[in-house]
């Protein structure tokens, strides 16, 4: 039987994340602001962030859905980090997608441009909102396991192929923040150090989804497993009822 | 591995010959989304011409989902599923021939289509040859990842409404690639494109998704 409570570790997680969560937004909101952005340059202690966030969601959902369909670690346990995880995954995108655009209207000066990273952003949502979709058609749990395994591999293995047809279609976002890393000319310090509590901010946050999400998961299936006994019992007993 | 996915292909491509689904509906229907193009952009100003390669894209991906849907409902009834696994036929020649039906319906609607564009939208028709090429190898990536996706949803409830947002994503590239190409062959497009690079694109994306369609369908026949 699943605990229903959480355990002490999803306890600690969760304070870590708020805490640094909290963080992130004081130091974000300390930043100071710059003369092209204005405010909107302290957007960088969330926006990479979140999108660090949802690439670690859909990596995870892909290696639980191998680990899944691998015969020798097959278990309930991966199907439904994988399911999950997308869940996070979804939401972390989504809102990478919104802080960007908050951020694109007063610099790039409009809500959406039809740039490399975003149309990528963008079809990944519509990709996993489809995989989510499809988790939730109901079917026996190993049909919808195998089903869901065999989509999240398949919705990865387009991700590089989406990625190199936008790339040669358009570029217009500057270089990964990462690749750009060159202390005292293009990010001070402070904003450095602000991205980086927001990557491990959005980490935590992330973990926490996930089990958190997982608990609730499991004790999904524990009910219905439950129900469909309970749902027998009464219909025997009706028929016992009527026979007698 | 080969003969069963020419019987499978004969098959599929006899049920339509006697059914006509594709000829009497997706076709019409394709056709159809050329006309309402042109009351949506204003033919008399030009965008059509401009746009045409990529309107042409865009309706084939949605016969693309008709296609696919309909290939995957001719085993969905009176346990055909059950039927195909039992025959002893290879699920990678299964895969093979209703990709290979489904391919060949869409060529033959892309043949129709691009005549109907030639005529509805005004458009000089050159480089042939690349055109051709592009149309081959893109139907192939298309018709593969179809097939496997209506795979996926085949048997469910909502196969209708959830095949749609399940392959159109995965299948953007194709329309991004294949668009530029066509583009380039008939030099409505942004100059300097190189077209060997989306060629590369769309022949990279049929290899990928054939591979995985061998492999992969056993294990998705067997489910539901």
């Amino acid at each position: 039987m699943t605990d229903t409570k959480g355990n002490a570790v999803t306890l600690a997680l969760g304070i870590a994340a708020l805490l640094s969560l909290a963080a992130t937004v004081v130091l974000g909101l300390s930043l100071p602001t710059t003369v092209e952005q204005d405010d909107y340059s302290r957007l960088i202690a969330i926006h990479p962030g979140l999108a660090w966030a949802s690439y670690v969601a859909f990596g995870v959902t892909a290696v639980a859905s191998v680990l899944w369909l691998w015969p020798r670690t097959r278990s309930r346990t991966w199907d439904l980090v994988a399911g999950a995880s997308a869940e996070a995954g979804v939401v972390f995108t989504a809102l990478t997608l919104l802080t960007g655009s908050i951020w694109g209207r007063p610099t790039w000066g409009t809500w959406w441009v039809w740039d490399a990273r975003l149309t990528l952003s963008a079809l990944m949502l519509a990709l996993y909102l489809g995989y989510l979709a499809l988790r939730r058609v109901p079917a026996d749990e190993d049909t919808r396991a195998r089903r869901s395994a065999v989509a999240a591999l398949l919705a990865v293995l387009v991700v590089p192929v989406n990625h190199f047809a936008v790339e040669w279609w358009r570029t217009l976002h500057q270089g990964r923040s990462l690749s750009q890393l060159d202390p005292g000319r293009d990010l001070d310090g402070i904003f450095i150090g602000a991205m980086f509590l927001g990557f491990l901010a959005m980490t935590l946050t992330y973990a926490w989804f996930v089990l958190t999400r997982l608990r609730t998961l499991r004790l999904e299936a524990e009910l219905e497993d439950v129900a469909l006994d309970v749902a027998l019992a009464e219909r025997r007993a009706e028929a016992v009822e009527a026979l007698t | 591995m080969w003969r069963d996915a020419v019987l499978v292909a004969t098959k599929d491509l006899r049920v339509e010959a006697r059914s006509r689904v594709a000829t009497n509906q997706v076709l019409p229907f394709s056709l159809l989304v050329l006309v309402l193009f042109a009351f949506a952009l204003e033919p008399d100003r030009g965008v059509l011409r401009t746009a045409a390669a990529g309107l042409f894209w865009v309706a084939v991906l949605l016969a693309t989902v008709l296609a696919v849907s309909r290939s995957a409902a001719l085993e969905a009834g009176d346990g055909g599923r059950d039927a195909l696994r039992l025959s002893g036929l290879d699920p990678a020649g299964v895969f093979l021939g209703k990709a290979g039906a489904v391919a060949v319906q869409l060529v033959a609607l892309e043949l129709v289509l691009g005549l109907g564009v030639v005529v509805l939208y005004d458009i000089e028709l050159t480089g042939v040859g690349t055109l051709a090429v592009t149309a081959v190898v893109a139907t192939l990536g298309l018709a593969a990842a179809g097939t496997l996706y209506g795979a996926v949803a085949a048997g469910l409830r909502v196969r209708e409404t959830l095949l749609p947002l399940l392959l159109l994503p995965v299948v953007a590239p194709v329309l991004l690639a294949a668009t530029r190409a066509s583009e380039a062959a008939l030099g409505t497009g942004v100059a300097g494109i190189d077209v060997g690079q989306w060629l590369g694109l769309l022949a990279t994306f049929a290899v990928v998704y054939l591979g995985v369609g061998v492999v992969a369908f056993g294990p998705l026949l067997e489910d539901s």
